[in-house]
């Protein structure tokens, strides 16, 4: 693992209270992002990736989700380093928007419909970094020329209906980036796109990030996004972190059996053509993600497992260090 | 019943005039479309959004009706049917809808909802309907007991197993499926395609398959759409498609699907600007104002779709590019 870590989760458990129970929606994950590093955090519905991302943010609902353990160390542009889960309030504004930039899936609704592009992005420039008016919202044209905005200054003074959803997005971004965050985290950003203007976006924070050599916390479900974008990659199911590693690590050897099931039921360009010819079924995962109302014990991921045993279902698997930082929550991960 | 083509669309538009009241220009959704398919043959119509794939299905099916063109179905003309013949014509051409959460009533029972069509067109008896329900849903491997709960009780890869269920009851030539995986998580997806697939070989059907996912499409499909703005850009075998592909924006699009397998992504083509709004197409080629290739010449004129190698068809005037 590289130097510094901006942020540092470990032993993060967020439940959420659906009538009188509790579920847990994420378990006991640890994951760690450094400067200039892009992690993937990549799983089904239900998986808890985008609860992992709320957590952090501090935007699970209130009342009803809540971190029950562990830590979420952030490390400031100040260089002072807070604990995300302890801090409220005045402190948590102070940070999001400044030390941590969002971008979320639906770019319609994270931008407000009735301010125009420049004034939002001018809004976070006033309120963390202390400049006026003028200066900020001369700062916001520059951000939007930046994200490669064609005609800034006419851009700067529309209504989000006024773009398409690529430009929206790329608005959005210009604001996650606005006070010049050291953590940006993308959750699902390409998803309601199109797929000419998604390889647009992955272009453009691929180089954001590098220009600005910020670390990325990037969401979504996609593996091919996963390949194209990030460094490392976190595999996520039912709530559990079961896999971890670099993506050519564990894209060329996956030692998690659910990572191993993902990959190969995943049709490939180019190839699809040969199976469909040879007659062969696409491999499949068996069965379906279970609910987080009534998991298995034991694996998660054990009623599906082609690899399970009686074990299996006894105890819950810890994280087995598999070498070269790759890690694997199974068992028998070292037959996989 | 020797018909060559079970269906043939022929100069096929669509044009959307704004809603009563709102002002606006009309939207020419799809534009002198023209392809046919054979009897037991898999269509892929793939393109982003506005190309207007799923207005092409929905006029397959009959649910909108054409502002132009031709659908001739068994070779009869489809678009100026009476009610009774429509009606008809609907349990010939079934319809598979993106969304298993928003097409199946959740005030009926499974057996309910697979039986509604049979009830439709009066088909058989009572018991005969139950028995056909029955053996629909068994082909797609849901168990017996499913017949008398409800939608919610299932998950959403169980609910298109049923709504491909409810698509089979009354043994329709033809299907459409429109993104009939795209709304399911990834590992529930090869789970259905399989069981698309499986059903059209076993029972011989013919298929519109609608998708934004172009593997996908490559698996399923043995002839290719591409459309871009209402118009076909290529069309050709599956195979040769996404073997050589002609077109410069199959290319690109091609090009900008992203891989798992990192080896691919060295010459990434990534196209500029954003896809223009069907309410105001460019003129000529509706492609040119985002085509690394277009020269002066593709304003001028619409590009004819024409054949090259037998049976791969381009509407593209760069014939110099190789």
């Amino acid at each position: 693992m590289s130097a510094q870590p901006i942020l540092e989760i470990s032993g993060l458990k967020t439940v959420f209270r659906i009538g009188d129970r509790e579920i847990v929606a994420v378990r006991d994950l640890s994951l760690a992002v450094a400067t200039g590093e892009t992690v993937a955090l990549v799983g089904e519905s239900g998986s808890g990736k985008s609860v992992t991302s709320l957590s952090i943010m501090g935007l699970l609902p209130r009342g009803v989700g809540r971190i029950a353990a562990g830590t979420i160390r952030l490390k400031r542009k100040t260089g002072e380093v807070v604990e995300l889960q302890t801090i409220g309030g005045d402190t948590l504004r102070r940070v999001r928007g400044n030390d941590i930039g969002i971008v979320f899936q639906e770019p319609l609704t994270s931008l407000n419909p009735v301010f125009t592009i420049g004034e939002q992005i001018a809004e976070p420039i006033r309120i963390h970094m202390g400049k006026s008016h003028r200066e900020a919202l001369s700062d916001a044209i520059q951000r939007l020329e930046d994200v490669g905005i064609p005609d800034p200054h006419r851009r700067a003074r529309q209504y989000p209906h006024e773009l398409s959803g690529g430009m929206r997005q790329r608005a959005t971004i210009a604001m996650a980036l606005a006070c010049n965050p050291t953590l940006l985290i993308a959750d699902e950003p390409t998803t309601a796109l199109d797929v000419t203007i998604q390889a647009q976006i992955l272009d453009l924070l691929g180089r954001l990030q590098k220009e600005r050599g910020m670390g990325m916390l990037f969401v979504t479900h996609n593996l091919g996004v996963v390949a194209e974008i990030a460094d490392r990659v976190a595999v996520m199911y039912a709530g559990s972190l079961v896999e971890t590693g670099s993506v050519a690590r564990v894209f060329s050897h996956p030692r998690h059996p659910y990572t191993k099931g993902l990959m190969r039921s995943v049709p490939q360009l180019g190839t699809a053509t040969l199976l469909r010819e040879a007659g062969t079924p696409l491999p499949t995962i068996a069965g379906s993600v279970p609910s987080l109302m009534d998991l298995p014990s034991g694996c998660p991921f054990a009623p599906r497992c082609p690899y399970r045993i009686e074990a299996c279902s006894e105890a819950y698997p810890a994280l087995a260090d598999a070498g070269e930082g790759q890690f694997s929550r199974c068992i028998r991960w070292q037959e996989i | 019943m020797s018909q060559e083509f079970l269906l043939e669309v022929s100069r096929l538009g669509k044009d959307f005039a704004p809603v009563a009241f709102a002002r606006g220009p009309v939207v020419r959704a799809v534009q002198d479309v023209s392809f046919n398919i054979k009897r037991g043959e898999v269509v892929g119509l793939v393109g982003e959004s506005g190309s207007g794939k799923t207005t092409i299905g929905r006029m397959v099916a009959q649910l909108i009706e054409p502002t132009s063109g031709s659908i001739r179905f068994e070779g009869s003309e489809t678009t100026s049917l009476t009610r009774r013949e429509l009606r008809s014509l609907h349990a010939r051409v079934q319809y598979i809808f993106q969304d298993p959460f928003a097409s199946l009533s959740p005030r009926m029972t499974i057996g309910e909802i697979l039986a509604e069509g049979l009830d439709i067109q009066r088909v058989g008896s009572r018991s005969e309907r139950a028995a056909k329900a029955a053996q629909a849903l068994a082909s797609v491997d849901l168990p017996p007991d499913a017949i008398s709960r409800y939608p919610h009780e299932f998950s959403g890869g169980q609910r298109q197993r049923i709504g491909i269920a409810r698509a089979l009851t009354l043994a329709p030539e033809l299907i459409v499926a429109d993104e009939p995986v795209s709304a399911l998580d990834v590992s529930i997806q090869a789970q259905i395609v399989n069981l698309l697939r499986d059903l059209q070989m076993r029972l011989g059907l013919t298929m519109l398959f609608i998708a934004h996912d172009l593997a996908v499409v490559e698996y399923v499909a043995d002839t290719v759409i591409v459309l871009y703005l209402g118009r076909i850009m290529e069309m050709a075998p599956s195979r040769e498609l996404y073997a050589s592909p002609q077109h410069p924006y199959t290319r690109a699009l091609l090009s900008a699907v992203p891989s798992p397998d990192p080896s691919r992504h060295a010459n990434r083509q990534i196209l500029k600007g954003d896809i223009p709004s069907p309410a105001n197409p460019p003129s000529g080629c509706v492609f040119r104002t985002r085509c690394p290739v277009a020269i002066e010449a593709c304003a001028g004129v619409v590009p004819p779709l024409r054949e090259g190698t037998k049976g791969h068809f381009k509407a593209c005037i760069r014939d110099d590019l190789g």
